[in-house]
């Protein structure tokens, strides 16, 4: 892979890392009034498969979205703002955290709802496939997302009409605190897919190559007109279910388990790949770093000098209300 | 846009009445399937689904042959996968389409809770309206023969209760034509609820296309006694009810609001207003329902008319029953409606 690419890898998973950090830095100032769901140790899923997609291709997302609505292009600005409930939120502060939407960069919404989007995503795959458009859908779920009925009807759908749609489940073992072997008989959620006959893949998740090689085999096809596939890429929640920090971790953690996964950190991972091949200075890195984190500050301070909306607008945006013809 | 040119419905016609509108007349369900295919040649962004919409009867009628006529891209069959389906027919509203989803039945409606009540209703609120959902879920109301409590049920009032929805229930073709075009042509999910035993009346349905305007309830038959407001098949029992009660000299005035959401409050009132006498009528439950929602209204807003305290006509709190004389014993009819008025009468 080019080398400009491989920084470009790592510049935007620093940046969604930074945007993280950022927000559990702030969150104890009790600004952003929606609960947080962090995808810290997650990075590398989603910033691998957007690499492999254009920018009208569509991504549909779920509660643990701001990776996903960052690797896909979204404006930075609005999802903080939406974050700080500002007038200037992506969603106008109707969605917060859980509901971040740029339709402009084919992030077509975030459903909080455990396997909602995964519908979702075959419907607008259809869509691209009946009006000839050569689009392809991508929908981000989690391990218990695999446990709903939509994710199963969902891959017979796509697999009967053939839809270009991938399914990318990100697979962290846990749900809230729930541990995968206590909800699941096989921690290998891509084996599901062979039932459908969809091809399947594993990747690993704190490999943002091995993530980017698997999902644009799945995209190609898709774009080709060969059907779905389903991605399966195994990281780690380093964080808890919701908002800074891990409380409670020992008591839901398997012993060592977290320590183990901490030394697979998908961002050092490539980080050294590029600094011992020579790929990557430190003044290269440290440019990276404070470009991020420059972009990251200017988001925050533009949230901070946003309006709040006020009270008359609360019973807005319930109706699409058609242009007089 | 394809929908521009479509006639709006402007004045209120009476389906009783086609004198000057021409004869042309059509069953309930060939209306449904005028409109389909109306809107299926007029925009490409058009399709419908559902289960067996392209069998030997087409839905009652209601798709038959579309498939033939529009292809199978366009018309088509599907698993029995509702709550996906229409997360994909809400996804690919996202991604320009405007889907018609089928069902035979509403009580199928209950496997897509997910989709319809948290995800289609609340995909423009939720993202401050940079995006909308253009979506219409069909569904045909069951009624006898033993149909039991789960294929007959009439769950507007559910749905009626959930933000974010609206709800059309035509009660004659001429209404399910423009209706239904309307639907479609709208950016939001409408559940389109219609009801089987409407299938077998014809009405008076002009070939062109038009649009009925949603929130625009219609006074099926003038009167200066008593109000009743029906929905639905209770239309056709409250005209009949009408019928004997204006041989007691008593002078009904009964309203179809043809849209539960938006509702037309105004003509409701102010029909109210004139009589100061109100029974409504609704093909679903009682409690929690339509009905309930109609007598709050006039407690609310229409107290001051009220000369009498408004009596409900509805489905008693029993899913329904399949045997014969236990159907005849659930469902109200003309008269329940007669007693109902006469008790506001009185």
């Amino acid at each position: 892979m080019r080398s400009s690419l491989l920084k470009d890898l790592l510049f935007r998973m620093k940046r969604v890392r930074g945007v993280e950090l950022a927000i559990e830095a702030e969150y104890p100032n009790d600004e952003m009034k929606t609960p947080v769901h962090l995808c810290i140790g997650q990075e590398a899923v989603p910033v691998g498969v957007c690499a492999g997609l254009r920018r009208d291709d569509y991504v549909l997302s779920n509660h643990r979205g701001h990776g996903h609505y960052l690797a896909k292009g979204g404006d930075l600005k609005a999802m903080v703002a939406e974050l700080y409930c500002r007038e200037t939120g992506c969603s106008r502060a109707h969605g917060g955290s859980m509901h971040l939407i740029d339709t402009a960069a084919g992030l077509l919404g975030s459903s909080a709802i455990v396997g909602g989007g995964i519908p979702l995503a075959v419907g607008a795959a259809l869509a691209s496939q009946r009006l000839g458009q050569k689009r392809v859908a991508v929908t981000f779920f989690g391990d218990a997302g695999a446990e709903e009925g939509a994710f199963f009807e969902s891959l017979n759908c796509a697999r009967l009409w053939k839809l270009p749609v991938v399914f990318v489940c990100e697979n962290n073992l846990y749900s809230v605190c729930s541990h995968i072997d206590a909800r699941q008989h096989t921690r290998e959620v891509f084996r599901r897919a062979r039932a459908f006959d969809i091809p399947a893949a594993r990747a690993d998740g704190t490999d943002v190559l091995d993530v980017l090689r698997k999902a644009s085999a799945a995209i190609s096809r898709a774009r080709r007109g060969r059907g779905p596939s389903l991605l399966e890429c195994r990281a780690y929640r380093w964080r808890g279910h919701i908002g800074p920090g891990d409380p409670g971790a020992e008591l839901y953690r398997k012993p060592g388990e977290r320590a183990r996964w901490l030394k697979r950190c998908p961002i050092r991972l490539l980080e050294r790949r590029l600094l011992a091949a020579g790929a990557l200075s430190a003044r290269e890195l440290r440019e990276m770093e404070a470009r991020a984190a420059g972009e990251i500050a200017e988001a925050f301070r533009y949230a901070r000098a946003s309006p709040l909306p006020g009270p008359e607008t609360l019973g807005r945006h319930l109706f699409f209300a058609e242009p007089a013809a | 846009m394809p929908w521009t040119k479509v006639l709006v419905e402007k004045s209120a016609p009476d389906f009783d009445d086609p004198a000057g509108r021409g004869t042309r007349q059509l069953s309930y369900g060939e209306a449904i399937r005028e409109a389909l295919d109306q809107a299926l040649a007029r925009d490409p962004r058009v399709y419908v689904m559902g289960q067996g919409v392209d069998d030997p009867s087409g839905t009652f009628g209601s798709t038959l042959d579309l498939h033939r006529k529009h292809g199978r891209r366009r018309v088509f069959d599907t698993p029995l996968s509702e709550n996906a389906l229409t997360g994909m027919a809400v996804g690919s509203a996202l991604a320009g389409m405007r889907p018609v989803y089928v069902h035979n039945r509403p009580d199928f409606l209950l496997m897509a809770m997910d989709q319809i009540a948290n995800h289609a209703a609340k995909w423009s609120y939720m993202f401050g309206g940079r995006s909308h959902v253009p979506l219409v879920i069909r569904t045909v109301t069951g009624r006898g023969w033993g149909s039991a409590a789960q294929h007959s049920q009439a769950l507007q009032g559910l749905f009626l209760h959930v933000p974010g929805l609206k709800i059309a229930m035509p009660a004659t073709a001429y209404d399910a034509k423009g209706l239904l075009l309307c639907a479609i042509a709208d950016g939001n999910p409408v559940l389109f609820l219609e009801h089987r035993w409407l299938y077998k009346h014809q009405s008076h349905v002009p070939e062109e296309p038009y649009r009925i305007p949603f929130g625009k309830a219609l006074v099926r038959r003038a009167g200066g006694h008593v109000t009743i407001v029906a929905v639905s098949q209770m239309v056709i029992a409250a005209l009949a009810a009408a019928d004997e009660l204006s041989r007691a000299g008593i002078s009904a005035e009964v309203i179809d609001p043809r849209t539960l959401c938006p509702l037309d409050t105004a003509a409701i009132l102010g029909s109210l207003r004139k009589t100061g006498r109100l029974v409504v009528c609704d093909t679903g439950w009682k409690t929690g329902g339509v009905t309930a929602e109609l007598a709050a209204l006039a407690a609310e807003k229409g107290f001051a008319f009220l000369k009498r305290p408004v009596r409900r006509v509805a489905c008693p709190d029993v899913p329904t029953p399949a045997g014969c004389t236990l159907e005849e014993a659930f469902y109200p009819g003309p008269a329940d409606i007669v007693a109902a008025v006469k008790e506001v009468m009185a």
